[in-house]
């Protein structure tokens, strides 16, 4: 958003007027919605008269003592970690491996791997319920080269494999657009003035992505943590994560004030994550460039 | 440039039948005689797509889904296209809090959002209101579409518009005739990129649809937590099917690269 395309002569009223309709709208429903919660989450509850005009932190002190939350918030935390990692292992090296093909190919697969995100999370999940089913295509393969049939629906595994899959675009994008940049002449001078392979990749090519790659790992991890399909339908019943937990107090056991107090901790660890990585993200691009 | 190497191209095949595999089986399930999830061994049926047209929720369902998208990618676009004329256009004190602001429910988690709706909605009476859901999709949407027409504005050559200005037009004029049509390309990509985006939107709808409301991912998920049988497979082959006709669409019309990974 750069202000180059400024007007010379201001007119103060105008973008006003321009963004009062929306700016109305945000602060409406974003912001009032928002702030309910955050009240709401004070608010008193008891499965007997429901939700009292009476405020109190008891519902925090719940969610952050009870070993039931607890150990959602840590698989939800450790899922989110393992689902980033493996997210930058498999993207990196994939958004590489795009910049160097060729002309039809190069935009061709790009398409594959980005196209999905277009698609339905539910479908997606839902296939891959159908693959790591006990039924399942994994399972009939691993018969076939005379294995034992393994459990991976409702596992942790599955979870992790589900999510990995949907948060691939989230990485190749940001490091595909960061190589963008990267001149391949620079890599071939690295070769030809003697570097290896491995130095090559070492010291041009993957400084160029590293900015991508930490903007794409925020994007996985954020999505990840706050993932609601997948741990709905590949975690079952048992397997709960943050946003299933969120949904279960909502619709299932109605205790609203407790969601929401669990709804408002993975908006703040959502935010503060964002914030300290930024800064991180900052500090590179400075190093990068001063 | 340099090519791939035999290595590179493998962990590449890998990494593509990775990306297929669910929606390549879910287009095979899709077409099973049997009725269990199975892959179509012995003869391929259409059985389970005609149960899906027979089947009144799954049906009331998509009209919603599509009347929501069509309703709310609508409006999110009109309040798009004056705020990132604001934001592009001017400079003024708290630009960069607006611009914060509008593209904020990209970084809110939409579970998020969707308690906050639920809360909103129960305060105010407005459980079940079709017209409410649309406000709430407009919110989620937004962004989408108005990231496109941001990108749009900046990358536009203003020398027409001053071209316009000198020869004495009008500010409607000179958007009218000059900046409106020069934006449309960025325009009508925001509003396809936001109505999928409705379209597909699950985690914030599932907390604010009332049963009169459901939207077809809504039903979806809720149809495949309780039973698994061939017929969501066919739902979801007709919706992989839409998509890949809107990409197709969006492919020709702006290259889905541009789209997608944007210029920054």
């Amino acid at each position: 958003m750069t202000g180059a395309a400024t007007r010379t002569q201001p007119r103060p009223l105008a973008p006003f007027l321009l963004a009062a309709p929306a700016t109305l709208l945000f602060v409406g429903l974003i912001l009032l919605p928002l702030a309910l919660t955050a009240v709401l989450s004070f608010n008193v509850y008891d499965y007997s008269s429901g939700v009292r005009n009476q405020y109190t932190t008891a519902n925090y002190l719940t969610v952050l003592q009870d070993p039931y939350y607890l150990a959602i918030f840590w698989r939800t935390l450790r899922l989110a970690l393992l689902t980033t990692v493996i997210a930058v292992l498999l993207g990196t090296p994939e958004a590489y491996i795009l910049t160097r093909m060729g002309k039809p190919w190069r935009s061709i697969f790009l398409l594959v791997i980005i196209g999905p995100l277009l698609v339905s999370v539910v479908v997606r999940t839902f296939g891959w319920s159908m693959l790591l089913g006990r039924d399942g295509l994994v399972n009939h393969a691993l018969a076939v080269l005379g294995l034992e049939p393994v459990q991976l629906l409702y596992t942790e595994t599955a979870i992790v494999i589900a999510l990995v899959h949907i948060m691939l675009p989230f990485m190749v994008i940001p490091v595909w657009t960061a190589l963008q940049k990267l001149d391949p002449t620079v890599e071939a001078a690295a070769l030809s003035l003697g570097a290896s392979r491995f130095t090559a990749l070492r010291r041009v090519v993957f400084p160029q992505a590293t900015l991508g790659i930490l903007s794409g790992s925020l994007i996985v991890f954020g999505l990840s943590a706050s993932a609601f399909a997948i741990p709905g339908l590949l975690g079952g019943r048992r397997l709960k994560m943050a946003a299933t937990v969120v949904y279960d107090e909502y619709l299932i056991e109605l205790n609203w004030p407790l969601g929401a107090a669990i709804a408002i901790i993975v908006l703040l660890a959502n935010l503060a994550i964002m914030l300290a990585y930024n800064r991180m993200v900052e500090r590179q691009a400075k190093r990068r460039l001063g | 440039m340099q090519k791939n190497g035999p290595f590179a191209l493998a962990f590449h095949t890998l990494i593509v039948l990775f990306v297929l595999a669910p929606l390549i089986v879910v287009c095979l399930v899709a077409f099973t005689p049997q009725n269990t999830l199975s892959l179509p061994w012995d003869g391929l049926s259409l059985r389970w797509f005609a149960a899906v047209f027979h089947h009144p929720d799954f049906v009331a369902s998509f009209w919603n889904s599509a009347r929501l998208a069509l309703f709310s990618a609508t409006i999110s676009t009109m309040l798009a296209v004056p705020s990132a004329l604001a934001i592009t256009r001017y400079s003024f004190r708290g630009r960069d809090a607006l611009n914060a602001l509008f593209l904020s429910p990209l970084i809110i988690p939409h579970l998020v959002i969707g308690v906050a709706f639920l809360r909103l909605f129960s305060f105010i009476g407005a459980t079940g209101s079709f017209g409410w859901l649309v406000a709430a999709h407009v919110m989620v949407i937004m962004p989408y579409a108005l990231r496109l027409i941001l990108a749009a504005l900046n990358g536009m050559d203003l020398s027409a518009e001053m071209a316009a200005r000198t020869l004495g037009a009008g500010e409607w004029t000179v958007f009218r005739r000059i900046t409106f049509p020069m934006l449309l390309p960025g325009i009508s990509g925001g509003w396809l990129l936001a109505f999928i985006n409705s379209f597909d939107e699950l985690t914030m709808s599932i907390f604010v649809t009332a049963p009169s409301t459901v939207t077809l991912p809504v039903r979806m998920y809720m149809y495949a937590s309780e039973s698994i049988d061939p017929m969501m497979a066919a739902v979801s082959t007709l919706m992989i099917a839409l998509t890949g006709v809107t990409m197709i669409i969006l492919d020709r019309l702006f290259g889905l690269d541009q789209l997608l990974v944007g210029k920054g």
